[in-house]
């Protein structure tokens, strides 16, 4: 109990900080870092909702950039036919990810280990083809959005500012429904089924069926996260989609920690914020990171989160 | 490879049913066919009348079939009634819900706790299963089993591993579960497959070779040589 309490006290300072950080950015004129810190916010939700499926369910997905393309691709091509309703699009990119997950899942959940890193890996570039072979949404070469999704009510998205805090909400908002979804029962037949798969079965659960609704609200999720970074971006291209984008989607779970409620979070902030600092040094900024990413797999199997939540498993403080 | 082969094995309602046989027999190989870990390649298995061959390990389940391990397989990180509340939860039919904290489920709970006092782990109910003694995870293996509420339970080799008390405690629990359940007692433990059994099937080389009474069992002439004079004491 001491745990959670701990818990939410540092997540509603992280929010609190996080809805001040406009106002700072404001005031010193570095509106530039509002933007960074949207795009540090959507990755996080794309890296959570790999994480509820790598960390939770025990399926390591190499797949996942497929759903958060897909997302992205249905809110641009959406667009370009002429509807740029938020409320419309954002919440059908939800529905087709998922369903492009349901699909995907179904298959390759059939298989195990490291089949089932390739077949998502397999179906993941396939979908990638499949964008490329759009010419009417701009193939290889990706597609424009003609403005950001509007949302009605006054509010204008193509502040920057206001972008950032919708954001917010939605990854402050998917967090919260993914812990409340980890502590009860669902979350806690998938994390059985992770610990040992033929116990559960053997108790009377139809494992398949529950990998396979966690699989695709994870793609759901991420096709939320696709969403709001092609908005973010205002251009949307299969790049989105590449292998190496699932790649570095896990890279952000396995830094942030893997099966850790804020593992997500916690990665893909350190990444882009990586990122960003070294690429301004050298070109090859990837070799730090590559450094990070050996360390923390021989010597912090929890990544960032794992390192930091020690303490609050021991006894009281100073005591 | 044929592990088991023309086995023709009928378990009644409500007996206990011990299965013995020498390494290698097939017994945890008929157990993991019984129970659909394993497929079935040819023959019938059948359940209170229904055909189940090509029922999966989880159908079976709800059908009142259910199996223990003989190499303890319990959720080692998590609590001792959180291990049994899982088994409960499986047997009340959708967990689809994502919203109520597992941990306020009291009913879910409360049966977990009397499920650990009926395995004799009373005052263990809050530790985690991984910091459990040997004798003690056996005994929430059988717990587990025994929360699907089934009514046919094959167990395999609960004994495996225990000294002489943890066997006795373990001999009392599964004794305590007369008329209630039908039992496959798949054991090593002779002298335990001879207190609880009511008849006894021998297995050698993937057939059975014969099936009685204790006595008859150990008067048969067949079941020495398969046994080499083990049971000749």
């Amino acid at each position: 109990m001491r745990v959670t309490a701990m818990r939410n006290v540092i997540a509603i300072a992280a929010v609190a900080l996080l809805v001040a950080f406009p106002l700072a950015a404001r005031h010193w004129q570095q509106l530039f870092y509002v933007s960074f810190a949207s795009r540090i916010l959507i990755y996080a939700l794309a890296a959570s909702s790999l994480n509820l499926i790598l960390g939770y369910g025990g399926m390591v997905s190499f797949g996942h950039a497929a759903f958060l393309g897909t997302g992205a691709y249905t809110v641009a091509m959406l667009m370009a036919q002429g509807l740029s309703s938020a409320w419309a699009s954002w919440p059908l990119a939800v529905v087709v990810s998922a369903l492009f997950a349901l699909v995907i899942g179904a298959v390759s959940l059939r298989t195990r280990g490291v089949y089932f890193i390739m077949i998502t890996l397999a179906f993941a570039q396939m979908i990638y083809y499949v964008f490329v072979s759009l010419r009417s949404y701009g193939g290889e070469d990706g597609l424009n959005l003609t403005a950001r999704s509007g949302l009605g009510f006054g509010l204008d998205l193509a502040s920057d500012i206001t972008f950032y805090y919708v954001v917010l909400a939605m990854v402050v908002a998917c967090l919260y429904l993914m812990q409340r979804l980890l502590d009860a029962r669902f979350g806690q037949v998938i994390q059985g089924i992770r610990d040992n798969e033929m116990r559960m079965e053997a108790l009377g659960f139809a494992t398949y069926r529950y990998k396979l609704i966690c699989f695709s609200l994870a793609g759901g999720a991420a096709g939320l996260a696709g969403a709001l970074l092609a908005n973010q971006n205002g251009f949307v291209s299969p790049n989105l989609l590449q292998w190496t984008q699932s790649g570095t989607l896990m890279v952000m779970v396995i830094l942030g920690g893997v099966g850790y409620v804020y593992g997500g979070v916690l990665g893909a902030g350190v990444f882009l914020v990586l990122e960003e600092v070294l690429s301004a040094y050298t070109e090859h900024w990837q070799l730090a990171l590559g450094l990070a990413l050996l360390a923390i797999v021989l010597y912090a199997r929890g990544g960032i989160a794992g390192l930091l939540s020690r303490p609050t498993r021991g006894g009281e403080p100073g005591g | 490879m044929t592990a088991t082969d023309h086995v023709d094995l009928s378990v009644q309602s409500g007996e206990f049913h011990g299965l013995i046989g020498p390494n290698g027999a097939g017994k945890t190989t008929l157990i993991h066919q019984l129970s659909g870990a394993l497929p079935t390649d040819s023959g019938k298995i059948l359940f209170d009348g229904h055909d189940i061959t090509r029922a999966s390990l989880h159908q079976r389940v709800h059908l009142g079939m259910a199996r223990s391990y003989q190499i303890t397989s319990v959720f080692a990180d998590v609590t001792v009634v959180h291990n049994l509340a899982l088994a409960v939860l499986a047997r009340r039919g959708s967990s689809l819900s994502f919203w109520r904290p597992l941990a306020r489920e009291v009913a879910l709970f409360e049966e977990a706790r009397t499920l650990a006092q009926q395995v004799g782990l009373r005052g263990r109910e809050n530790t985690v299963a991984g910091e459990l003694a040997h004798g003690e995870q056996r005994q929430l293996e059988v717990g587990l089993a025994l929360a699907t509420r089934a009514r046919l339970l094959l167990l395999d080799e609960p004994m495996a591993g225990l000294g002489p008390e943890d066997s006795q405690r373990m001999v009392a629990l599964i004794a305590g579960l007369r008329g209630a359940i039908t039992l496959l007692l798949v054991e090593h433990d002779m002298d335990a497959v001879f207190r609880l059994a009511d008849r006894i099937s021998v297995l050698d080389s993937g057939r059975i070779i014969a099936t009685g009474t204790p006595e008859a069992i150990r008067s048969n002439a067949g079941v020495k040589r398969a046994y080499l004079g083990e049971l000749s004491a």
